[in-house]
């Protein structure tokens, strides 16, 4: 325990250099952090310099209604590793499904780390967070709401990692049973960073945790609270099959021509256009591949709400009711409105909007 | 248990179908103009591949066309890279790996020589108390 306080005291450069790591090594180091994060190598230096005089932050990872997805993705992050990100980078001082501590002792955990880090810490949520009943979710006898509230209180920021937490995500999906909230809908006070995508990359997770390690600030956000650097611009604009589009050339089903040889997918349902994310640069699965280049398009799940934008197969049916709001995101960017508000005229809009049901519990109860 | 990319996975362009998505030659000018700075006034640059929005078969093919000179280096730091000039003087890739073998980042570098290969200022503080105190114990 003595030895872990003292390693959370050391910097990191302090840190590596105990463990043998030479200069050149923790320069490496600097400039996979800085692709992690989407930065140029130019700024390696300053990195080198921050991260130098970097302390680990506490970090205390919630989970609430959730799929333990944003978890998965996580631990298949390799630039930094998990253990890199949590040896290294980070204290990850309570998680529920990484730590070995359970009930009581987890618990105090969660306590000792916001007393030890009091208005330094960071409180990472994956989940949505039921309003309507606090019974439908609750750990250790403590509702979902009263333990982000009680645990927030002394953070220095929360990053709410996943579409449920960012957004409300499936949990909030028609007809939202449970009266699922985002996290940014309870908490007003403290600086909240949405990482969305269901589940979001994990270099775009580690990436944000390692900007506020390097820099002890937030990064730029958009309006949506989203880092500008990972969802600055739409995977349409970012796509490698974006000159498809231009030319007119897309695949009308998942076997044809077309299809086969690697045209635009917007006809068969790709979100793309009114997605930001960092799938075409950051890829998944170790770089190897993104949803679009394995053959499928983009369902949009760094969107708010796409769990109820209509099938994931129509081209572009969204909900009515989001499509100023959406065509906004897309005019803010400054991407070409013409191909995305072309594309939503308005028979799509009212086919989509007719598409769109909405279903209440008592429909749910009719059919089963 | 197997590592992804002990997997061999192959992609099959049909006949006929490029095998890249033309993403190389806009690279090639952003290098060349780099090249023409760097020879100019001594303005060295780095591209981060990672960055870009490449298809299948176009990094590649970048790396096909760049091809290969006469100096190639590994380092061992935290994983081994590998350092290599390419056919064209002034153009180095570098191509970090992580202990396990996977890829942290992949970076074109123009100069004369990669940063990272100068020897830095804290090993050799370093390496001269090493180097006292072995000479101490003789």
């Amino acid at each position: 325990m003595a030895d872990d306080r003292k390693k959370l005291s050391m910097t990191l450069g302090e840190s590596l250099r105990q463990q043998g790591v030479s200069r050149r090594g923790f320069l490496k180091y600097c400039a996979a952090t800085a692709s992690m994060m989407a930065l140029p190598p130019t700024m390696v230096p300053a990195i080198a310099q921050a991260l130098e005089k970097a302390k680990r932050p506490s970090v205390i990872w919630l989970s609430f209604q959730e799929c333990t997805g944003c978890t998965e993705s996580l631990t298949r992050s390799h630039s930094p590793s998990v253990e890199n990100l949590i040896f290294d980078h980070i204290s990850l001082d309570y998680h529920h499904t990484l730590q070995v501590a359970s009930g009581d002792a987890a618990e105090a955990a969660r306590e000792a780390a916001m007393h030890e880090n009091e208005g330094k810490y960071i409180v990472v949520v994956d989940g949505s967070i039921p309003l309507a009943n606090p019974g439908y979710s609750a750990i250790a006898g403590i509702s979902n709401l009263q333990m982000l509230e009680e645990t927030v209180a002394g953070a220095a920021a929360v990053v709410a990692v996943g579409s449920c937490a960012a957004f409300g995500g499936l949990p909030h999906a028609n007809p939202n049973p449970t009266g699922a909230v985002s996290v940014g809908e309870i908490i007003k006070d403290k600086p909240v960073v949405n990482v969305s995508g269901c589940p979001p990359i994990p270099t775009v997770i580690t990436g944000v945790l390692a900007h506020f390690l390097t820099f002890g600030s937030l990064p730029e956000l958009d309006a949506l609270g989203r880092p500008m650097v990972f969802f600055g611009q739409s995977i349409h604009d970012r796509c490698y099959r974006r000159p498809f589009y231009d030319k007119g050339l897309f695949a009308e089903t998942f076997d044809d021509e077309g299809a086969r040889k690697g045209w635009c997918l917007f006809r068969l349902g790709c979100k793309g256009p009114m997605t930001y994310n960092a799938c075409a640069t950051a890829k998944w699965n170790q770089g190897t591949s993104w949803p679009v280049e394995s053959g499928h398009g983009c369902l949009g799940c760094s969107e708010p709400d796409f769990w109820d934008a209509g099938g994931f197969y129509n081209a572009l049916s969204i909900p009515d009711s989001d499509l100023t709001r959406k065509t906004g995101y897309v005019v803010g960017a400054g991407v070409a409105l013409g191909a995305v508000a072309g594309a939503l005229n308005r028979s799509t809009r009212a086919k989509a909007a007719a598409k769109h049901e909405t279903v209440t519990i008592e429909d749910l109860d009719k059919k089963s | 248990m197997q590592r992804l990319q002990d997997i061999a996975i192959k992609v099959e362009s049909p006949e006929g179908v490029q095998a890249s998505h033309g993403n190389a030659l806009p690279i090639l000018y952003e290098i060349l103009h780099a090249l023409q700075r760097f020879s100019t006034e001594g303005e060295q640059s780095c591209i981060d591949l990672r960055s870009l929005p490449f298809g299948p078969g176009d990094e590649e093919e970048l790396l096909r066309l760049l091809g290969r000179g006469e100096i190639h280096m590994t380092m061992e730091a935290l994983g081994e890279s590998t350092i290599w000039e390419t056919a064209f003087s002034g153009v180095w890739i570098v191509d970090h790996r992580n202990a396990e073998g996977e890829r942290v980042a992949l970076q074109i570098e123009i100069g004369s020589v990669p940063q990272i290969v100068f020897s830095q200022q804290e090993d050799i503080v370093d390496a001269i108390d090493r180097l006292a105190a072995q000479l101490k114990e003789h």
